[in-house]
């Protein structure tokens, strides 16, 4: 980088006007000043790689860290027994009893999914997982959160695939479960689609482990894939600022992922941590070696002398600035007792991994890194990784959100008559946001691992952890952009309370949450108002829900020129179910089983589907919030589900009620008859988007039973209907056959995509 | 008495497990093979499992087939030790040349992952006497290369010797000719089959239990003997 001299620290410290390309690299003029102000003279180009990626938004969470310490201060008393491991490290780690702990976390992968879908994705995927396997954790399945442009778009069409592809290409090839997740479309994504993708693991609770580097003589053991040129400035580049036209150019930035290297090293993993032969471990993803040297040594006894010359390349020409920066994926690295190396080098021998000690803890206090037998990095390890700077950015409520607000949706032309009801509700079930997903659903392994004992298309993913009692969890992952667009305090709640919901219809109980926290640019103030109000959204929920939030990540800079997506926090919540043969399905499962509507439905239509679909309209106010209300519906739904006082269960949300009854009578393979109550709208009643709903249907010799349990919970009732026939029809309104439904839900996305 | 019913592990293997666990499900005893041991440890089947052994490089099964424990198998196989290869099992068995055809990219082009209603068409092997003929069985399958192929007089010749184990009934999921999911080897204790039976032992975590009588017909099958 600097001619043909290597530049060592000496060389550094001997020329001290070299200019450097920090702003290249993504440093600004003051964070530049500051790195030379923590060494005392310049940095060496190494230095320089290793700060700019480890100070980019994406590694520092420069912008976001002082909003996101709220969910760290404000756990709920409740959750304070369970939580074993909580915000900072890997990923969380919740108790979830018996012995086992339960780690998850969502992690976005959107610009490099857009600048190459299929890599994109599928390094997302593997990323995620390699995060979870970090907590000492065997993987047990995947679901993903995937937002794109209008279905119709040419450019969904290239990047939609391409992600499908990547997900299951990586995912399905490791044999991890894709057991859920969701699929949006939406103006606001067209240049700039949305990758999040959820890894959940288990472990027993004397099982986990940190990133941490203790014991000065211990050994650095890098193993693994071979480092190669890809991915470098990933972080920085992509992560870390908006890109426009020359996307293209920066598909370099894109690591390329090997499942089969991944899958292996999982193995091997686990062979390892069971043997207890690690003191600690770190996977390297954004910003690789700078990045696991850096935490690991910060967050150990604080020194580290690694020896750049031994990393195994792919490629010998890298510069030690590269092997710095190079994100190549399905690498970790290990800190090893020395009289545990041996047995550590056996067991990667045995999975044909490449292992390698490249370097020792030492107690120095500082990370130092040698190349052909120069010192070319020389740093406290703590100003590397948890140390960078910390930005107070300028917040201001959008100067458009009293207009947005005004033009609520009341205002807009709906169906009256019983045909404009069947059509309406023809076009919602045929729109893409509410069609089948099977399209891109089937492309991924459901049943790999054997213990999937739900998947979608019902609320949640739910999966056995032990066969000897049944004890098993739900995932479920939400978000709604148009919502939070619309106020991004509530926006942020109704994405938890779906989440949540769905987790508590699959009978499980909510236990934790992780969030995917996908933004405009940090820099404009409007977008840091989104996103502060979303964060004391989530916080506020979590807080009265009793769940903590255990991790995540945040995405800034997702935007299309100067226009940011709508601000769309993604929220995972995880809930426990005791015996997994309770779990409750979406389908109705017996003719004249009756079907009741929990909840109260209001007249909410400011962000709905039907607007959206039929108006093209986002204004207004969404649904309004009501956590004391989605707590007592919760616990209903997972008392319910346990005593099976009914067969099945599904929440209602995009598209409210009738899609809700659509989804279950083509699950079930049944239809239903439905009489809507008298002295309401029946558009409202069949569209509205009101939160803290579900359906259930039970036989009617559970009515009783039923009856007495919802009174007891204080959550309001009514009969809708019985399960019968092969059509759903509204009685004195109108009917369609399932096969007529089934047809117009099932060709939406093969007609797009195929 | 029981019988030993061994899952070789191969690298990149990922239904090793359900396979065990099947096989322990029927009450036989479950033996893991690791792929560089080139002993069977005495059982008395094998297993091939689902995956994507050597991550399916140059060719589906194209790598395990040279394992050293697949000398053991090739050579077990051919003095009648039974054997089922499960989707990628099926594809090393194709390799390793004792089955015919061969499995290549989906005709969709997509990984499919379905439950898929069956036909048993033979059940004079040793992994399906435990089926009426012609039963219907729904059981998942998941692959990007299940399209069986193989030349028209192979085809003809498996038909007339009623090697074609189970067909796929309804639409074929993969564009398979003739809509083949398994075939036998001529002597029937060679069995491979593109879905997954070992994900078919109970309506938890499968569809149903329709992939049990694989699984209780070899058990049989060995304690019979």
């Amino acid at each position: 980088m600097s001619g043909d001299r290597l530049d060592s620290v000496a060389h550094a410290a001997a020329t001290p006007d070299v200019a450097l390309p920090f702003a290249a690299l993504g440093l600004k003029d003051d964070e530049y000043a500051r790195i030379r102000e923590i060494l005392g003279r310049r940095p060496t180009s190494s230095e320089l790689a290793m700060y700019s990626v480890m100070w980019s938004e994406h590694c520092s969470y420069k912008s976001s860290r002082r909003h996101l310490r709220v969910f760290g201060e404000r756990i709920p008393p409740q959750a304070k027994d369970i939580l074993l491991v909580g915000m900072g490290e890997n990923a969380g780690v919740v108790d979830v009893g018996q012995g086992f702990a339960v780690t998850f976390k969502a992690e976005s992968h959107n610009h490099p999914s857009y600048v190459e879908p299929y890599q994109g994705a599928a390094t997302g995927v593997g990323g995620i997982v390699r995060d979870i396997l970090t907590m000492g954790a065997r993987p047990i399945a995947v679901m993903d959160s995937l937002r794109f442009g209008p279905a119709d778009a040419p450019d969904t069409r290239r990047v939609l695939p391409g992600v499908v592809a990547g997900i299951g290409g990586y995912g399905n090839c490791l044999g991890l479960p894709n057991v859920g997740g969701e699929v949006v479309f939406d103006s606001s994504y067209l240049g700039n689609p949305l990758v999040n993708a959820l890894c959940v693991g288990v472990m027993r609770t004397d099982g986990i482990k940190l990133a941490t580097a203790p014991g000065p003589g211990n050994k650095v053991i890098l193993f693994g894939a071979r480092t190669g040129g890809d991915g470098i400035g990933g972080a920085s580049v992509l992560a870390s600022a908006t890109f426009e036209a020359e996307g293209e150019r920066k598909r370099p930035a894109v690591q390329v992922g090997d499942p089969f290297a991944e899958k292996v090293l999982i193995e091997c993993c686990l062979e390892i941590f069971a043997e207890d032969l690690v003191a600690g471990i770190q996977d390297l993803g954004a910003a690789g070696l700078s990045c696991a040297t850096s935490e690991l040594a910060s967050a150990g006894t604080g020194g580290m002398r690694v020896v750049l010359d031994t990393v195994p390349l792919r490629d010998p020409t890298l510069l030690p600035e590269e092997i710095l920066m190079s994100e190549s994926q399905e690498r970790m690295c290990a800190v090893v007792e020395p009289a545990k190396v041996p047995r550590f080098m056996e067991i990667c021998a045995k999975w044909d991994v490449t292992a390698t000690v490249i370097g020792e803890v030492t107690d120095t206090k500082r990370l130092q890194i040698l190349w052909r037998d120069e010192l070319i990095v020389d740093v406290p390890p703590r100003t590397v990784a948890h140390e960078g700077p910390l930005y107070d950015r300028p917040i201001a409520r959008p100067a458009d959100l009293d207009a947005l607000n005004a033009d609520h949706a009341n205002a807009l032309a709906r169906p009256s008559s019983a045909q404009e009801l069947r059509d309406t509700l023809l076009r919602l079930v045929a729109s893409p946001n509410l069609a089948d997903k099977r399209w891109i659903t089937d492309q991924y392994d459901r049943y790999v691992l054997g213990n999937t004992a739900l998947a979608m298309p019902d609320d949640a993913g739910v999966l056995r952890l032990d066969e000897s009692t049944n004890l098993g969890i739900a995932l479920a992952i939400d978000g709604n952009g148009r919502y939070a667009r619309l106020d991004p305090y509530a926006g942020a709640q109704l994405a938890l309370g779906e989440a949540y919901r769905n987790v508590a219809a699959s009978g499980a109980r909510p236990m934790a949450i992780t969030d995917c926290l996908n933004f405009g640019s940090p820099e404009d103030p409007e977008v840091m108002w989104q996103f502060t109000e979303a964060i004391r959204g989530i916080a506020d929920g979590c807080y009265t829900l009793g769940i903590p939030v255990t991790g995540g990540n945040v995405s800034f800079y997702n935007q299309t020129g100067s226009t940011p997506i709508n601000p769309t926090p993604v929220i995972g919540v995880l809930g426990v179910i005791d015996d997994v043969n309770h779990r409750c399905s979406i389908g109705f499962k017996a003719d004249a089983d009756e079907i009741y509507l929990l909840g109260h439905t209001r007249d909410e239509f400011g962000g709905s589907e039907w607007a959206h679909v039929v108006h093209d309209h986002l204004g207004g106010r969404p649904p309004a919030v009501d956590f004391e209300a989605e707590r007592a519906l919760a616990a209903l739904l997972v008392e319910g589900a346990g005593e099976r006082i009914w067969s099945s269960a599904h929440d209602l949300s995009d598209g409210g009620l009738a899609q809700a009854l659509v989804e279950s009578c083509l699950r079930g393979g049944r239809g239903a008859r439905i009489s809507l109550p008298a002295g309401i709208d029946p558009f409202v009643v069949l569209f509205s988007e009101s939160s803290s709903r579900a359906i259930v249907s039970l036989a009617p010799s559970g009515v009783a039973a039923f009856e007495t349990l919802a009174a007891s919970r204080g959550v309001k009732f009514s009969k809708l209907g019985v399960v019968e026939g092969t059509r759903l029809e509204f009685t004195s309104q109108f009917g369609v056959a399932l096969d007529e439904l089934r047809a117009a839900s099932a060709a939406v996305l093969p007609g797009l995509f195929h | 008495m029981t019988a030993r019913i061994g899952v070789v592990t191969f690298p990149g293997s990922l239904d090793d497990r359900d396979a065990l666990r099947a096989v322990r499900a029927v009450g036989a005893d479950a033996v893991s093979l690791w792929h560089k041991d080139p002993s069977l440890h005495e059982v008395d089947a094998v297993v091939l499992p689902g995956g994507f052994s050597y991550g399916d490089y140059l060719r589906t099964g194209a790598i395990a087939r040279f394992s050293p424990v697949m000398d053991a198998v090739i050579d077990g196989a051919r003095e009648g030790l039974p054997v089922l290869g499960v989707c990628n099992g099926f594809q090393v068995l194709c390799e390793a040349h004792l089955l015919p055809g061969a499995l290549i990219r989906n005709s969709g082009l997509h990984f499919v992952c379905t439950d898929q209603p069956l036909r048993i068409e033979s059940t004079s092997t040793a992994w399906t006497h435990d089926y009426q003929l012609g039963a219907r069985a729904v059981i998942p399958i998941k692959n990007g290369e299940g399209r069986y192929v193989a030349d028209a007089h192979t085809l003809d010749l498996l038909e007339a010797q009623g090697r074609v184990v189970a067909r796929y009934a309804g639409a074929n999921p993969n564009g398979s000719m003739r809509d083949i999911a398994g075939v036998a080897n001529e002597a029937g204790n060679v069995v491979g089959l593109m879905p997954h039976p070992e994900h078919a032992i109970d309506s938890l975590t499968g569809p149903g239990g329709d992939g049990l009588p694989f699984f209780t017909s070899i058990l049989k099958a060995l304690v019979a003997a």
